[in-house]
């Protein structure tokens, strides 16, 4: 681990630990809200394990800042400028399809990239996407069935599967978008350079779209600005509002 | 001052439930992970089953009330990331416990063998998400009752 500049080290962990927040955030928005009550289960267990590793992820940035901070200080009291996700976990959910297909878009990426991490030269990286990947494997199982389910479905669930693959497929781009932070981490051995996982990440959605029937855009435009922090969506802030609320409003409160 | 043995904190923390599903214990479920003694510091090795477990925090509570309970006075609790959790490390007497219990303990294969209600074998999983994380809700077509299966992790 000798080498790795600090700064570096903890922009890649605020990735990682911002992806888990912001999209477990997002999907535990639907609790109690969804179709039915096994999905609102599966939903509710899938926001909670993203939860637990942003505490792991969080909680090692804070330790590498050194500056007293912790978990909770980055998650609450940042504002969101400040926030290193990618902009599709920040979307909004949508109908239930386009929730299922946006987790479907991640949990491939996610799943990819912590089967990498198990060989990070970094060993708190290395433990936390191993404990991270068991909880990931039935995460890509579930939104993969869900999105195969739906797509090829019923000709509404299709056109809303469709909708939503078209909708979302403009976001996939920014996950392989390399800066220098990613080119530090992979020169140090801790985490791969996002660019070479493209290929692998391909196969796997290709796979499952197939089956779902439904056609991949014939686009790479892609949306960015979520990863380095520069231009987030206009849905983030208001995320936020909900999400810090009671730390603004009451600095300190715990129970 | 003389300490109870390693053997002896072993034995109380078999006495201590699961929060979430009590009829098994702490030691059933793989989670102590090492007990030692530092000094007259007894230092207690747990592992996390899920990371976003709600019962983690509880589970170190109660840790720490039993073996207070005991006369010990310091203790430290240290988290154990790797090797990750496997419900490998349940015990035998767990698994029984659970299947008495109505949940299908772990299996390699994935899935549960047999309903715990009735022994059927014709089985159905309805969604791979149960009432806690490491839980799937399946179905037995015998007897037409849902229950519960302990997900292989």
């Amino acid at each position: 681990m000798a080498g790795v500049d600090k700064d570096m080290l903890a922009q890649f962990l605020l990735r990682m630990g911002d992806n888990t927040l912001i999209l477990g955030h997002r999907v535990s928005e639907w609790c109690g809200h969804s179709p039915v009550l096994e999905e609102d289960i599966a939903l509710a267990n899938t926001a909670l394990d993203l939860l637990g590793q942003t505490q792991l992820w969080l909680g090692y940035a804070a330790e590498v800042m050194g500056d007293g901070k912790t978990a909770d200080d980055l998650a609450f009291l940042r504002d969101a400028w400040d926030f290193r996700n990618l902009l599709l976990v920040e979307l909004p959910n949508g109908d239930f399809g386009q929730t299922l297909m946006r987790q479907f878009l991640f949990d491939a990426f996610h799943s990819v990239l912590l089967g990498r991490l198990l060989q990070s030269s970094d060993q708190s990286v290395r433990e936390i996407a191993e404990k991270a990947s068991k909880e990931v494997a039935y995460h890509v199982e579930r939104s993969a069935d869900t999105v195969v389910g739906l797509g090829d479905g019923t000709e509404e669930s299709h056109a809303r599967m469709q909708a939503a693959l078209d909708l979302l497929w403009p976001y996939v781009g920014e996950m392989f978008a390399s800066d220098d932070i990613d080119r530090a981490m992979a020169a140090a051995g801790v985490a791969p350079d996002p660019a070479g996982l493209r290929d692998e990440y391909d196969a796997l959605v290709g796979k499952v779209m197939a089956e779902a029937t439904l056609s991949i855009p014939d686009s790479s435009f892609a949306h960015k600005g979520g990863r380095t922090g520069a231009t987030h969506t206009e849905h983030l802030g208001h995320l936020l509002c909900h999400m810090q609320w009671l730390q603004r409003a009451y600095p300190g409160a715990n129970w | 001052m003389t300490h109870p043995t390693t053997e002896q904190v072993w034995d109380w923390l078999h006495q201590v439930p699961d929060p979430e599903i009590p009829v098994i214990s702490l030691t059933d479920l793989g989670i102590i992970r090492d007990v030692a003694w530092q000094g007259d510091t007894c230092v207690v090795t747990v592992t996390p089953t899920y990371s976003g477990c709600p019962a983690t925090s509880i589970i170190n509570l109660d840790i720490e009330t039993a073996l207070r309970g005991h006369g010990i006075d310091k203790i430290e609790l240290r988290r154990q990331l790797s090797p990750a959790w496997t419900t490998d490390w349940m015990s035998e007497q767990g698994r029984k416990k659970l299947e008495d219990y109505g949940i299908a303990p772990p299996q390699p294969a994935g899935g549960p063998t047999r309903c715990p209600h009735c022994g059927g074998t014709h089985l159905e999983k309805l969604s791979q998400f149960g009432s806690t994380p490491c839980k799937a809700q399946w179905r037995c077509k015998d007897c037409l009752e849902p229950f519960e299966y302990f997900k292989c992790i």
